[in-house]
């Protein structure tokens, strides 16, 4: 298994967690950093540091030379058509809020709607239930079958001439399959609205490619595809991006302020307002050679025959509830009940095993109340994870049941 | 610390806790109390009458912590006054974050003392509280 060799690169993944094998199957939330994107942070501090676009000297320059390249390779792992289309936030929340507050509050007005999927994340909900709010817009929700899958029935009845702005993750955090994001964005452009696709819960288990979904806005974050927290990124389409109004305003996003007013920078830099966290964009560099070198089809493999194996042993318990239940696609994490556990005693027992699972409503809340469910357990994969984590997990679902008494 | 101890107890408990479960009617008081992290969700409902706690009940959801505590609360409380209400809640309170005598909580606090192990699960004491919080807030606002 691909797993044998990357384990390693992973240090946390070799320390016990009270005198066990860490089992950790929340990479959902965040992955963990190998080995060699902290040490792309640390040369970037020991060797690189210095404020960029400030300083005329050398190091200044090395600093705006890092911060720069970080742009290039984002933009070629997302194949867009520029770097200035690479816009850095602190994560993908930050991302969504900055179209949801340029973009949409400058574009929407009373009765146009908003196309938002159910099962967004809060982060890709909010923005646009309180830009409604701002602007008079309707939020139009869309939902998925019984599969999780959004039919195109369904989106060719909510998308419409009304439609401004489709908001929706190539993969939900809960569902964790694909959602047909391109069909969807085709949709929303006939239309004449534009899509924002949220690629948190994507980014690190399949090949994002901006310009085959043909996405007018696109929103990750670093931390979740081996990178450090605190790097998020934007990409937008340049012409969109360039008519835009600022999101926050400050230093380095402007082109000259005068007592009597401010003419701004171009994109990316009108959108990168203050200090950037150049530390963590070479981390985040790093991350992205870490992915290509192994291959990100083959990571996807290689999580999806985890991802099998894990839903054959939950199957196999039984009184076991599964979100979608049935599915033909792929997926790297799952989210289930056990049927008679809360999740949160669920989790706190499955931890006494070394297991690390998701307990809760995964901040998709609206979700959570369409599948009839407060909350649910969530286990999702990375690469260094095996067999034998999988094996454990279910051995842990397995005493979880027995502690609550259930099925004995 | 032993999970699965406390969590027998933990169960024993819940299915004793069908009689907690309810409305009550007459109440003087009603307070929500929710965790918007995972979702827990009782309304505690109390009735208060000259000083005295004369009947609790509670509605809601959440996990096996929570409603274990809800329900052993309720049956500490029930016929207490409203100042030795407060003192026990401060003396679970403290229990719970590790910082208890555990000769006075094992006296005070009865049955509840079972959950003295939560002070081990830190991710879950939010879920032990839950309810003792409600109460408190309940408690102090009743004037207002
Ligand atoms: C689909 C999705 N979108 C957005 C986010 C928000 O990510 P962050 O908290 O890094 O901004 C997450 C992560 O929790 C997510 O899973």
């Amino acid at each position: 298994m691909l797993s044998q060799y990357y384990k390693k690169d992973f240090k946390i993944l070799s320390k016990l967690e009270n005198d066990m094998r860490l089992v950790y199957l929340d990479n959902a939330a965040t992955t963990q950093k190998p080995d060699v994107v902290l040490a792309a942070v640390k040369r970037y501090y020991t060797a690189d540091n210095a404020n960029p676009h400030r300083g005329v000297y050398e190091l200044a320059m090395r600093a705006t030379d890092v911060h720069e390249n970080a742009r290039s390779v984002i933009a070629a792992f997302l194949n867009a058509e520029r770097a200035e289309e690479i816009i850095f936030t602190r994560n993908a929340t930050e991302a969504l809020n900055l179209v949801a507050y340029s973009y949409g509050l400058a574009n929407l007005k009373t009765d146009d709607e908003i196309a938002v999927a159910i099962s967004e994340h809060h982060s890709n909900l909010v923005p646009w239930q309180r830009v409604a709010e701002a602007t008079g817009a309707k939020i139009v929700y869309l939902y998925p079958n019984e599969q999780g899958e959004y039919t195109e029935e369904e989106l060719t009845s909510k998308i419409g001439k009304s439609t401004k702005i489709l908001a929706m993750a190539h993969v939900s955090n809960v569902l964790g399959i694909e959602n047909p994001v391109k069909f969807a964005t085709r949709l929303v452009h006939q239309n004449g609205g534009i899509a924002v696709i949220d690629c948190a819960q994507s980014v690190a288990h399949m090949k994002v490619d901006v310009r085959d979904i043909d996405a007018d806005f696109v929103a990750f974050s670093g931390h979740k595809i081996y990178a450090p927290m605190g790097i998020g990124v934007l990409y937008g389409k340049y012409d969109l991006l360039d008519a835009m109004p600022p999101f926050l305003s400050g230093g380095d996003m402007i082109s000259h302020v005068h007592e009597s007013g401010t003419t701004y920078a171009k994109p990316p830099r009108k959108f990168e307002a203050g200090t950037c966290n150049l530390g963590d964009e070479a981390g985040l560099v790093e991350a992205i050679r870490y992915v290509e070198r192994i291959d990100i089809d083959k990571i996807r493999e290689h999580e999806t025959e985890l991802c099998k194996k894990a839903l054959e042993g939950l199957n196999s318990l039984g009184g076991i509830d599964i979100y979608p239940s049935v599915s033909s696609k792929s997926r790297s994490l799952i989210s289930f009940n056990i049927r008679g556990v809360h999740p949160h005693d669920a989790a706190t027992i499955m931890d006494s095993y070394g297991v690390c699972v998701r307990a809760g409503h995964h901040c998709a809340e609206p979700l959570m109340e369409r599948l009839g469910i407060g909350s649910c357990l969530r286990a999702s994969f990375a690469i260094y994870n095996d067999m034998e984590d999988v094996d454990i997990f279910i051995r842990s679902v397995e005493q979880t049941r027995k502690v609550m008494g259930i099925g004995s | 610390m032993d999970l699965n101890n406390l969590y027998s107890q933990i169960i024993t408990e819940n299915s004793r806790a069908a009689h907690n479960r309810r409305p009550v009617p007459g109440a003087t008081l009603s307070l929500e109390g929710n965790n918007p992290s995972c979702g827990d969700d009782i309304v505690l409902q109390v009735k208060i009458e000259n000083g005295i706690i004369e009947d609790l009940g509670f509605v809601g959801t959440g996990c096996a912590i929570s409603q274990a505590s809800a329900s052993l609360m309720i049956d500490l409380i029930k016929g207490k006054t409203v100042e030795e209400a407060k003192s026990l809640v401060d003396l679970y309170l403290r229990m719970i974050k590790g910082e208890a005598d555990e000769k006075e909580y094992i006296d005070r606090l009865e049955d509840c003392s079972a959950l003295a192990g939560v002070s081990k699960v830190p991710a879950r004491v939010k879920c032990a509280v839950l309810a003792w919080h409600t109460l408190e807030d309940a408690l102090n606002n009743q004037n207002v």
